[in-house]
This record gives C-alpha cells, sequence and structure tokens, in this order.
C-alpha cells in the first residue's frame, strides 16, 4: 500500500466530526505550531518542498515567503475551494469526508501568514459542503481552535466559507478574489500580485484546498520528513482524481513514484478499462493540460516509464508531453472520438470565459465553431490549419492563463491526432455513424511530424 | 414588494458580519443566492433592486454580478431544474444520451420548461463530480450514475412532491 498522508483517515467511521477526528490525533498539528515561530512554520513549509495542488505546481513555502507585510495592514489568506477544472474533483472529496483537516490546516497557514479572517471559496454548486465545513468550523471553534487568542498563543482567528455562483474562472486567483469583493470574476492584470495586493488590496496568499491540508502532515512530520517522500521535486502525496472510462473512478492518494501503467491497470487504482476496451488517450492533469495517446502517456518520447509525478508527466515539454496540472486524470478508450472530446472541452472554455480579452472571447467562440463544424460532417481540410492558427494566437496572448487553457487541449489534440481529423473531414457521413477507433495511438511509440516547435 | 422574513434578515445582518467594516459589498453572491431561493428560484429586476437597497449599492452592479454567474436565473424556472452536466468526462460516461432520454420523457429541449412549471431542463459545464458521471444537480444535491431507470425514478420523485 502506498503511504497516505492525507486520506489515511478517510475510513474512520464519524471522522467528519470534531470528536472522532481529535481522536485519531486531529489538531495536534494546531497545539504544535501555535507554540513555534511563524516563521519557523513557513520555515518548515519550505523545507517540505509542497507544490500547489491548485493546478499551477507553485512552491508553497515561497510563495508564502512573497507575502508583504505592511506595518498596520491586515493580510489575508483564502483557500480555493472552486474546483471547477473539468475531471477534478478531489478537494470536494477532501472536504466532504474530512473537513476538520481542511480546518486545522487553514488554523495553521493562518497563524504562519498572520491571517485574521481567512475565507473559503467554494464554487456554488458544492452548496451541501459549505454545511459540512460550516459545521466543522463551529466545532473547531467550541473547543478553542478558532476565535481570540487560541490556546493561549495570543492569535486571533475566524474561517467563513464564501459561495461562488459558477464560474469556472473564479477559480483563477485574482478572478476569485474579485468575486469575493462581491463582483464580477474578470481576472486582474499582474503584477501586482496577490501578494503584494490581494483582497480588498491587502497582501494575499490563495491556496488551493489540498495544499493547505497537506500542512497538516508536513506540521506533524516534519518539513524534511515529507521532502523525502515521493520523488524529485515531486515531493510527498498527490491527489488524484480519475475518471472517464476507468472500472474504479475515484480520488486516489499516490506517492508520485508509481507509473502512469500501474495507476491506470492495477487494482489498488483505476482497475483498468472497463469492458476489455484499449486505452487511446488520456488527459492527466485537468481538461487544460495536453491530451496524450496511450503510447506517449505510458512511455515518454525516449522510451522511458512515465510516471504519476511533475517532472515525469511533462517530460517531453508540450510536444510528446504533458502535466500534473489538477490531477483530474480523464482516461479516453478506444471507442471515443477525439474531435467529440475537443469539442466538448471547446465549448466548456467558451462558456466560461471571462470576455476582458479579445482573443479569448472571441477565439473560443470560433474553436468551438470550427469543432462543431468537423464533429457534426460540415467540415473542410483548411479547418484544420485555422484551429491550429487560432489556438496559436490566443496562447500567451491574455490577461489570464485561461486563454492558455482553451487553447492547449485544441493544439495537443491536432498534434497527436491529426489523422483522426482528417479522416472525419474525409468521411463525413461515414463519421456521423462510425468512430475513428485505436488506430496507431498505442502502437509502440509513434513521435507525431508535426510538432510545435 | 417582496421582503425577507425577520428570520432571514439576521441572516443577512450575519452574512455582512463576516467581512470588515465598509466591505460588505462582499455579501452581494450570498445574499443574491439567499434571494433567489426565497423569492421563486429566479431574479426578477424587483429582487435584484431590493438586494441593492439592502446593500446599499447602485441597481446596476447588481445586475452586473447577477448576469455574470450561471447559477443564477434571470427568468422563471420550473419548480425542480434539472442541470445535467455535459462536459467531457461526463460526455465520455454517456451524458449525451441521458440528455435525450430527459428530453424524449418531459418533451422539453435544453433550457425549456414543462408546460405544466413542474420542469426546466438545463445542461451545464463540469460540476466537480466526474467520477460519478453521467450526472446532474437537482436543488443542492448531486444525482450521479445516472441511468434510464434513474432518471425515470427522479421524475416520479418530483411529481410526488408536487
Ligand atoms: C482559469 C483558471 C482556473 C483555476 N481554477 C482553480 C481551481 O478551481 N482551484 C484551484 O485551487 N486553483 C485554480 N487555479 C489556480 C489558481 O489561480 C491558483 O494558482 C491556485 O489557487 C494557487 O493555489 P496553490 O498554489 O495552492 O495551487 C485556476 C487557474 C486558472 C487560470
Ligand atoms: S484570458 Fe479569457 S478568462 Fe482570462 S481574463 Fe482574458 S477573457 Fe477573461
Ligand atoms: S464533467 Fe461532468 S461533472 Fe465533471
Amino acid at each position: 500500500m502506498a503511504k497516505k498522508l492525507l486520506l489515511e483517515k478517510a475510513h474512520v467511521e464519524g471522522i467528519r466530526y470534531y470528536d472522532v477526528y481529535r481522536r485519531e490525533g486531529g489538531y495536534a498539528a494546531v497545539e504544535k505550531a501555535l507554540k513555534m515561530d511563524t516563521g519557523a512554520v513557513v520555515e518548515e513549509v519550505k523545507k517540505s518542498g509542497l507544490r500547489g495542488r491548485g493546478g499551477a505546481g507553485f512552491p508553497a513555502g515561497m510563495k508564502w515567503s512573497f507575502l508583504a507585510k505592511p506595518e498596520g495592514v491586515p493580510r489575508y489568506l483564502v483557500c480555493n475551494a472552486d474546483e471547477s477544472e473539468p475531471g477534478t474533483f478531489k478537494d470536494r472529496y477532501l472536504m466532504e469526508v474530512l473537513p476538520h483537516l481542511l480546518i486545522e490546516g487553514l488554523i495553521i497557514s493562518s497563524y504562519a501568514l498572520g491571517s485574521n479572517i481567512t475565507y473559503i471559496y467554494i464554487r456554488g454548486e458544492y452548496a451541501w459542503i459549505v454545511a459540512i465545513l460550516e459545521q466543522a468550523i463551529s466545532e473547531a471553534k467550541e473547543n478553542g481552535f478558532l476565535g481570540k487568542n487560541i490556546l493561549g498563543s495570543g492569535f486571533d482567528c475566524e474561517i467563513y466559507v464564501q459561495r461562488g455562483a459558477g464560474a469556472y474562472i473564479c477559480g483563477e486567483e485574482t478572478a476569485l478574489i474579485e468575486s469575493l469583493e462581491g463582483k464580477r470574476g474578470n481576472p486582474r492584470i499582474k503584477p501586482p500580485f496577490p501578494a503584494v495586493k490581494g483582497l480588498w488590496d491587502c497582501p494575499t496568499v490563495v491556496n488551493n484546498v489540498e495544499t493547505i491540508a497537506a500542512v497538516v502532515p508536513i506540521m506533524n512530520m516534519g518539513g524534511e520528513a515529507y521532502s523525502e517522500i515521493g520523488v524529485g521535486r515531486s515531493t510527498g502525496t498527490k491527489l488524484i482524481s480519475a475518471c472517464g472510462n476507468i472500472n474504479k473512478p475515484g480520488v486516489y492518494e499516490i506517492d508520485m513514484t508509481i507509473s502512469v501503467e500501474e495507476f491506470i491497470y492495477s487494482e489498488e487504482y483505476c482497475g483498468g478499462i472497463p469492458n476489455g476496451k484499449k486505452l487511446k488517450a488520456c488527459i492527466p492533469g485537468g481538461s487544460s493540460v495536453p491530451i496524450l495517446p496511450a503510447n506517449l502517456l505510458l512511455k515518454t518520447a525516449k522510451g522511458e516509464t512515465r510516471y504519476m509525478n511533475y517532472e515525469s508527466l511533462s517530460d517531453g515539454g508540450f510536444a510528446t508531453g504533458s502535466m500534473m496540472g489538477s490531477g483530474g486524470f480523464i482516461v479516453l478508450d478506444e471507442d471515443q472520438c477525439i474531435v467529440r472530446n475537443t469539442l466538448t472541452l471547446a465549448r466548456f472554455y467558451r462558456h466560461e470565459s471571462c470576455g476582458q480579452c479579445s482573443p479569448c472571447r472571441e477565439g473560443t467562440g470560433w474553436m468551438e465553431k470550427i469543432l462543431n463544424k468537423i464533429e457534426y460532417g460540415k467540415g473542410e481540410m483548411s479547418d484544420i490549419d485555422l484551429l491550429w492558427d487560432i489556438q496559436r494566437k490566443i496562447e500567451g496572448n491574455t490577461i489570464c492563463p485561461l486563454g492558455d487553457a482553451a487553447a492547449w487541449p485544441v493544439a495537443a489534440a491536432i498534434r497527436h491526432f491529426r489523422d483522426e481529423f482528417e479522416w472525419h473531414i474525409n468521411n463525413r457521413e461515414l463519421s456521423q455513424t462510425q468512430n475513428y477507433g485505436l488506430a496507431h495511438y498505442a502502437d509502440p511509440i509513434h513521435v507525431p511530424e508535426q510538432v510545435n516547435a | 414588494m417582496i421582503k425577507f422574513s425577520e428570520d432571514k434578515m439576521k441572516e443577512v445582518q450575519a452574512m455582512i458580519a463576516r467581512y470588515p467594516e465598509g466591505k460588505h459589498k462582499s455579501a452581494l453572491i450570498p445574499l443574491l443566492h439567499l434571494a433567489q431561493d426565497e423569492f421563486g428560484g429566479w431574479l426578477s429586476a424587483e429582487t435584484m433592486d431590493y438586494v441593492a437597497t439592502l446593500l446599499q449599492l447602485e441597481s446596476i452592479e447588481v445586475y452586473e454580478v447577477a448576469t455574470f454567474y450561471s447559477m443564477f436565473n434571470l427568468k422563471p424556472v420550473g419548480k425542480h431544474v434539472f442541470e445535467v452536466c455535459h462536459t467531457g468526462p461526463c460526455m465520455l460516461n454517456g451524458s449525451d444520451k441521458i440528455i435525450e432520454y430527459i428530453k424524449k420523457k418531459l418533451s422539453i429541449s435544453v433550457g425549456e420548461t414543462t408546460a405544466d412549471d413542474l420542469f426546466t431542463l438545463k445542461t451545464v459545464e463540469c460540476l466537480g463530480a466526474c467520477g460519478y458521471a453521467p450526472m446532474m444537480q437537482l436543488g443542492i444535491h448531486y444525482r450521479e450514475h445516472l441511468t434510464e431507470a434513474k432518471v425515470d425514478a427522479i421524475i416520479e420523485e418530483c411529481r410526488n412532491k408536487k
């Protein structure tokens, strides 16, 4: 069994409630942290090598040390529970099952950063989880872990849950801050970064739910010990939400040393692909990261085994690799159509674009339209190049990374599955009733010729 | 004239108290949720204007926000709103078929409400339940691993709640 740091107690009956959580050793990390100097807590997180679990993978300790500390100005910690990246449902699981783990992590992190009012910004659809979190918060408060002068440390802290109202873009940290201020979720131009000017123009740290939860085991075991788990710069454990065509969809905690093949096929994790079907492709880190055909997924272009960690998943860059992203692992079997899959994602990004930047607002709309044409038997060969051209014009030319996130899936689909797009266009009628199938996508390493320089 | 009850007003006050002095605009989205739930499941101009007065905002500030977020309904909806996810991962697990089935069962298209005002069908983008697909949101809860039989049962359940 792989090492579990976050979900170890997930199956303990009643762990959602304070008494059980406490009996199982909960809140010991708060007791330990509040006796330490705040700088020492930050130091432990730095030592742990913990990388942000929201998608970008930025080292958490480093982010914390960038927080500006002007005299007399409040600082804020905001927990990002917006979780809207297609394929991602790990934060939801963590909050539903172990709400106190998040609250405990938030208390320690708030202490380290000097945040006396901390907000959890949760996507509006997770309405029932709001109640679970609020219950955990009030239990923590009753037991002296929140409120004034926590454990006699002199540190005051309140945690509030703020519900969003349906907008993927509010997961982007500056859009989230705008939304928390009661506005439309339009991302801000950076700099200034939130660490200097965030919520109500005060220094702010935004961290993902899983990142905050990981602070608890880091405090308990020490940053050094945490950093020894995993491999290289992929330290600790990572939650992966696995979905699509697999036998056992769900949320798994992995220690980042297992291979992608083991993750998909072993009984301990996804349990293989249903109905004896073959693996066609996979989007390993949430819908925004490049899709890979089976052969490039299981092995890198150099023919080495690919592992479930930050470095290995991105081996080969965007030409032949992908990304760990948010850990939303989406598996496609041989019966799936790449054009259709790409279309639903393009529609998603068009729907979620906030509309501030022309390349994103217009480009996402065009990409959806063209993919729609191809999918429904009206495509022309020139459409593929047009799609390629549009995604190139979006990438890097927008205020926030949603533009890139919309461009990458389209780019990767064309890069690796161009022949499937061409087949659709050459077989307009047939493609309405049949799929291209597995083709050569699972053949021993097929490195595409059309590699994006 | 619409108005929150005294109890609801207490909730409103508690919401505003979560933010520092002068930052009450932050209560706008939570308040719009509350207002939508209280006043018929959607946000009429009257409802939005009322929320504006409660927070001492200009009406336009409220309209701006209400129109941005997909959970706010700007026109009336049926008593039970089926919000079926159709993004990639749900599509891989047959959400298209489920949507077709619901359309046939209720004789409405996506975005429409049944003549008896009982059901509205909407498609939505990923709700964070991709591993339990196909799925939909109904009220504050998710209905997951949908099959045609489950859809039948849900429709029955809603009709009985009438
Ligand atoms: C369009 C977009 C959507 C995002 N959605 C989320 C999200 O739902 N949850 C999340 O934690 N981070 C999301 N992020 C990343 C955040 O901007 C931010 O990097 C993250 O919350 C930082 O936390 P971390 O360092 O702990 O990962 C998103 C970013 C973009 C550009
Ligand atoms: S890239 Fe898209 S989502 Fe991001 S700010 Fe620009 S228009 Fe809005
Ligand atoms: S794709 Fe439907 S819930 Fe995520």
